[in-house]
Formats: C-alpha cells, structure tokens, sequence
C-alpha cells in the first residue's frame, strides 16, 4: 500500500510568547495555524470587546463593569478588551484621568487579563493610555493600540509599568515589520510586543488582511525575528458592513447574519495566524470559542 | 511539463527525422516547451505515452459536475497560499434533498435554495449543487427522486448512496446531467467503480485513512476511472485543515502524486456545519455538503468564499458612478473616491456612520487606492472635473460642497477652478468623515 507522507515544513522560526497574566500566554506555534504535526503552541483566545461608556456605542447598554462581568459570566472569555472610546475629542472628550479610572474599575472586577485600547486619535491615546498605565502600575496590563506617530510615550509607559502593548500598522507586511522594528529600536523587548496588522471585516477587504497575516506569519517561521510578536486581530469591524446588520428579507434574520458575519471574520483571522480575536457579539464569541477547541483537537 | 531530459529517455533515440526535427534531443526540447505534440513521433511506446502523459499532468486533476453553464470545475489548483497566486476555482456548496420527500417538498425546497442568490459588487453569489440522499434505500425510490430532481433544476447534481444497485439505477437514468457519484467507500469499491465507468460519472472516493485512500485510487486509476473526488471524512475542524493540508500540498508541493484529486468535505452531519463550511472553503476545500444553509448563513459564507477567491493581482473593483448614502436628495453633500474596493467600503461605512444624507462619487481609478492613484495620475482635477459633470453633480448637490480626500489637498483650487462647484478639503482618514458632515 502506498504510504502517504505528512509534508511537515522545517520552520527554523517560532512565534514569540507574550505572558497576558501570571498564568496565561499566548504565542509559541512552530508551524502555520492549526497543523498539530507543525506545532501548536498555546491556545488562541478569544477577548469580549467592553465599550468604556455606553451612550456612544448603540451596541452595548451597560457600564463597562457590567459589560466585563457579563463576558466572563456568560461566555467565560478569556480576556477583555476594554476600548476607551469616550475619550475622543471628537466624542465626550473624557479625560485621561476618568478614563484611568474606568480602567481600573474594570480590571479589578475581573480576574481575566485585560488589554486597554485608547479611541485612535494620535493625540488623545498617548495621554490617555499613559494615565491608564500609571494608574493600573501594579496590574499586568496590555495597553494599545501603538502606531508610528504614537509608540513612543505609550511603549515608555508600558515599559515602566511592566505592561505589554499592542503594537498597530495598516494592513501591510513591510509597514508591520517597520512598527516592531521602531519599537525594538526604542528598547521595546519584542516578547512584549502583541502586533495588530488591521484585521479588515468580512467583505470590506478580509482577503487582503487574511494574506498579510499568512504572509507574516510564514516570514515569522522562517525566522524573522521583526515579525514573530504574537498577533491580535480585531473583528468587531466585521459589523461595519451594512450587509452584516441591515434589514433584508432576501438576506435571512440580520441578528443571526451579523453573528455569521462577525464569525466568519474571527475564522478568517485565526485561520490566517491570529493569537487572540477580539469579539463583540456573545453568541459569534461562543462559537469562536468552540472552533477554537475544535481546529485543536480538544 | 517534465524537462526535456525526462523526455529523451522515452524516446528511441533512432535520429530517424520522421518528426520533422534532426534529433531525438531536438525534438524532446520542443515538446518540453510545449511547441510541439508527442505524437509527432510515431515511434514513442504506449508506456512512454503513458509515463510521459501522467508526469506532464497537472498535480491536481481537474474534475467538473454538471453540464451547461451551470457546470463545475474543480482542481489544477498549484499554489498553498492565495498570495502566491491565486486560488482558480472557488469552492463548490451543495445542499441536500431526501429521496423520501414528496415532489411537493422537493419542489419546495428547490424553491428555498434557489433563493440563495446574491449580487454582491458586480458577482451573482449563489448555490452551486444540489446532493439527493439515498435515505429510503428502495432503489426505484432514489431513481425517480433523482430523476425528478434532475428535470427541475440545472443545478449539477451529487448522487448520495453507498448502495452500487441504487447509484446504477439512478445514474443511468440522468448520466448525460453527469452527476458526481457518492461514494466508493472500502467495501462497495468495486461495484462502485464499475457504475462511474459505464455512467461515465466522476467519483467519490471516501475513506478517512489516507494511504488506503491512495490505494483506492490506484485501483479507480487502474480501472479507467479518473474523473475522482477525494471524501476524507473529517469529522472536526482541525481535521478539515490537517487532512486538507496533506492532500493540497503533497499535491503541490508533489511529495505524494497519488491524492491528486479535489476534495469533497461532507457537513451533513457534523455538529457545527457552517463553521466546516467555513474552514474548508479557506482551506482548500472543493465541494461542501451541507445539509440546509439559511440566508443569513448563505450570505456570509458566500462573501468569505468570495473573498478568498479573488485574484490577489487583481484587486476587487467597485462600478465608478454616483451612489447614494442614506437617502441623499437634490443639495446633499457629495464625497468623491477611488474604485479601489477597500477605500470604497471604508469611505461608505463611515459616512453611513454619520447618518447624513450624502452622494458618493466613485472615480473609476484602475482599483488604486488614493495616494497611488494621485501618483500614478490616475486621479487628477480633470478627471474628477469630468466625472463630475457626467453624473451632473450641480444638480445633485445645489448649495452643498463637494468634499475631497485630505490627500489630495492640493489639487482642491485647480478642481474648484475647473468644476465651477465648491471644494471642501475633507479630512486625510476616512474615519474623520462624519465629523466633517456634521460641521458642514
Ligand atoms: S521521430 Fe521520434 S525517433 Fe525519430 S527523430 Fe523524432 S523523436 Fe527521434
């Protein structure tokens, strides 16, 4: 009978490890996603998306804490990831400090590892973030999201306070490098480092995300030391498509198609490299959750 | 192809010229760079032919369901990753019919599925097969259902039996619709080969072991029967990849020849369908059975499939041409843009954000996204002066500006100048679109 071989790949790379807590880690495969004969590494996780003030997001209703609460409650998610949006100048402008705040609230009522966002304006985040970092010094924190014009004052901090940052670039391999590259220049130790390459949603650009990341991820095992960092990827932007969330009567129930939506982008992203998912929906979270488990034979 | 040494072995070596070229050589570097026939030498054996004919395949063999225009192709796939090339055929979805339903219940699923259809930036999205299953095991029964099914629809068709008697039956009656045959498995083989070679229908081979499944090919190989599909009967996620991966880059990678077939992954009845779906279409899966699709499930899985199988060289444009954003009427704002799909999508969402009743003019710039296109001068005053007027943009916006990309700020007098309309510089992130509207 012929005998058919397993084309295992001699990687000569690994994908870094990043401690989140005491107790959980992401990183460390040795081969492209989810081929056990390759080398698995630790369990990809899945991250509940909590909104820092719910008057500005239509989605949620409740205060963070509760957001929180109901992730690990409901879902058992492994991590939260807190979005400090009401701190935009071009939103309700909170300040740094109440935004610290409402970040500590927040860790300290869980007890699974949080990573803090700012809301993406180049001079708000650095403040904003610094004022988290400080606040929250004897937490292991991670704080993001870093890009070129920011990284300097938010990796300062992150260093400090012994926290980890997610470091951001826009959909592209070379500008991914050039951002962890900056960053190691600056004294950033890279198993520090989470990379965010911009996880487009399904149908607004996934295929070109779902390349970059296969393509980082191949250049990370054949030993790139500048693209090993464990990679987050954001599908929540899976509910920016109006054909996830609008009323059709051709296009089946739109609570349903937006949970699909939201996890055939979170799929996308893990199939294609992704360590941690962040989610927004409970119900595409539980299912991630599971596929998860399942594509590593658990 | 092989190489022209590979070819020169199997070649008599006689110099005798009847090719119409000097020497063997000669002759064997023509036909290794494909400018001429193997058959221009009378004096090749069939077992070079043979030897010669299956090295020169492709690693995947290209199999197709189905007549008309409705057919489908799978397989010649060469690359393991889209960035490398591209992925040719997309990934094939049937859904499934049993034969103990009545013709009124068939008719109405047929009805449901043939509402899996979806426009989606210029493509028709849509279901591509439809399996009847084998459930009565009463041969007559499965004939007339597939018989009847076949007169319904023009949707190829996967016949699902692992009896040899009823797949005979049924696929006499209907093989010139050339259904896809389901499935050989270890202890049916040989009948089951026999029925795809008098029906002339491709194949399913399932066996979840992979060696013997390499054996059960040989045996269809030795048979005259080619035209096969691979079921490697994956019954997790992480076997879908695993499995998949062995087959796609043996073949590829050609470590292993013998599996070099499309594969068939059946979710019928694993515990999470369009999740296998899913994974199977991103990695490498040719045909997904399911056993039903809801739209809300169609949708989304038809996109990622869409998705994954765009050409990476050819990045998806969008028509250029005015669109209008949450109900525009006559002195709405208008936003202009690339037809570059990202930039489009990014630039729609966040002015469906604002919730403010605007235009957005789509400038046909070859896919480049706006600073490319300003470089490459794809996107100049005029051009945007011209697309203007030709969807007659004075009407549309009244007293209203037209809002430009922040980048391109510096050709905002030259377009002011040449559309005789207002010019707003709008911010140089699509993200600062809503604030823009609402301070207009
Ligand atoms: S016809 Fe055949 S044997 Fe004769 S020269 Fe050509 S290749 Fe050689």
């Amino acid at each position: 009978m012929p005998e058919v071989p397993i084309p295992k790949e001699k990687w000569s790379g690994k994908i870094t490890e990043v401690p989140l807590s005491s107790d959980i880690s992401v990183g460390g495969e040795r081969g492209m996603p989810f081929l056990s004969y390759e080398g698995l590494g630790r369990r990809q996780l899945v991250a509940g998306e909590v909104i820092d003030d719910p008057e500005i997001a239509d989605f949620c209703k409740e205060n963070p804490v509760d957001q929180a609460k109901a992730w690990i409650n409901e879902c058992g998610v492994d991590l939260i990831c807190l979005k400090l949006l009401s701190t935009d100048p071009e939103r309700k402008n909170t300040s740094p400090e109440d935004a610290a705040k409402t970040a500590k609230e927040v860790i300290d009522a869980v007890d699974v590892p949080v990573i803090v966002y700012g809301c993406g304006n180049e001079e708000k985040d650095p403040k904003v973030l610094e004022a988290v970092s400080n606040l929250c010094s004897s937490e292991r924190l991670i704080i993001g999201q870093a890009n070129e014009n920011t990284y300097k004052s938010i990796s300062a901090a992150a260093t400090a306070n012994g926290h980890g940052i997610v470091a951001f670039s826009n959909l592209d391999i070379n500008l991914a490098k050039q951002m962890n590259i900056l960053l190691n220049d600056f004294g950033v130790k890279l198993d520090n480092v989470i990379m965010d390459p911009l996880m487009a949603g399904l149908g607004m650009g996934l295929e070109y995300s779902y390349s970059v990341n296969e393509r980082i991820r191949i250049a990370a095992l054949m030993n790139d030391r500048m693209l090993q960092p464990a990679m987050i990827c954001d599908s929540t932007g899976a509910w920016d498509a109006r054909e996830a969330t609008d009323d059709n009567p051709l296009w089946g129930d739109a609570d349903e198609r937006g949970m699909w939506w939201e996890v055939a982008t979170a799929l996308a992203a893990l199939m294609s490299g992704a360590d941690i998912v962040i989610v927004r929906n409970k119900n595409s979270a539980k299912i991630v959750y599971d596929a998860i488990r399942d594509l590593r034979g658990e | 192809m092989p190489t022209a040494i590979e070819i020169f072995k199997f070649l008599p070596k006689s110099n005798c010229g009847k090719c119409g070229f000097p020497t063997c050589l000669a002759f064997a570097m023509q036909l290794a760079n494909q400018k001429v026939k193997l058959s221009a030498c009378p004096f090749v054996s069939d077992e070079a032919k043979a030897a010669l004919e299956s090295s020169s395949a492709p690693p995947i063999r290209l199999v197709s369901v189905g007549t008309g225009d409705k057919k489908i192709e799978l397989g010649e796939e060469t690359e393991l990753y889209r960035h490398e090339k591209k992925f040719f055929h997309p990934t094939c979805y049937a859904l499934t019919i049993q034969d103990t339903l009545s013709e009124t219940e068939i008719d109405s699923k047929l009805n449901e599925f043939s509402k899996l259809e979806f426009e989606r930036v210029g493509q028709i999205l849509r279901l591509d097969m439809i399996a009847i299953e084998d459930k009565s095991g009463n041969s007559e029964t499965f004939s007339s259902v597939c018989n009847y099914t076949a007169s319904k629809t023009d949707l190829p068709l996967v016949l699902i039996s692992s009896d040899d008697q009823s797949m005979k039956a049924a696929a006499s009656l209907i093989s010139s619709k050339k259904p896809l045959l389901h499935a050989a498995n270890k202890n049916n083989l040989d009948k089951m080969i026999n029925v795809a070679k008098e029906t002339k229908c491709p194949l399913v081979l399932k066996e979840s072991d992979l060696s013997e499944l390499a054996a059960m090919v040989e045996k269809a190989k030795a048979a005259g029967v080619e035209d096969l599909m691979l079921d490697l009967e994956t019954s997790s996620l992480q076997q879908v990849v695993e499995k998949n991966t062995i087959v796609r880059k043996n073949a590829v990678k050609k470590t292993f020849r013998g599996l070099g077939y499309p594969i068939i992954t059946d979710a019928r009845n694993v515990k999470d369908p369009v999740q296998t779906a899913m994974v199977s279409t991103m990695k490498y899966g040719g045909i997904v059975l399911l056993e039903d699709l809801k739209p809300s499930q169609a949708l989304p899985l038809f996109v990622l499939r869409q998705n994954i199988f765009t050409d990476p060289q050819v990045p998806i444009q969008v028509k250029s041409g005015i669109y209008p954003v949450n109900n525009p009427t006559e002195g709405s704002p208008l936003l202009f843009t690339t037809n570059f799909s990202l930039t489009y999508f990014t630039v729609l969402g966040d002015i469906e954000k604002s919730k403010i009743p605007a235009w957005l003019l789509v400038v046909d710039t070859e896919g480049l996204s706006v600073m490319t296109a300003f470089s490459a001068g794809k996107l100049t005053p005029e051009k945007v002066a011209k697309s203007l007027e030709d969807v007659d943009a004075k009407t549309k916006c009244g007293n209203s500006p037209v809002i430009m990309p922040g980048m391109l700020s510096r050709m905002s007098g030259k377009l002011q100048e040449l559309s005789g309309m207002n010019v707003v510089v709008g911010p140089r992130e699509s993200s600062g679109i809503p604030k823009i509207l609402k301070n207009l």
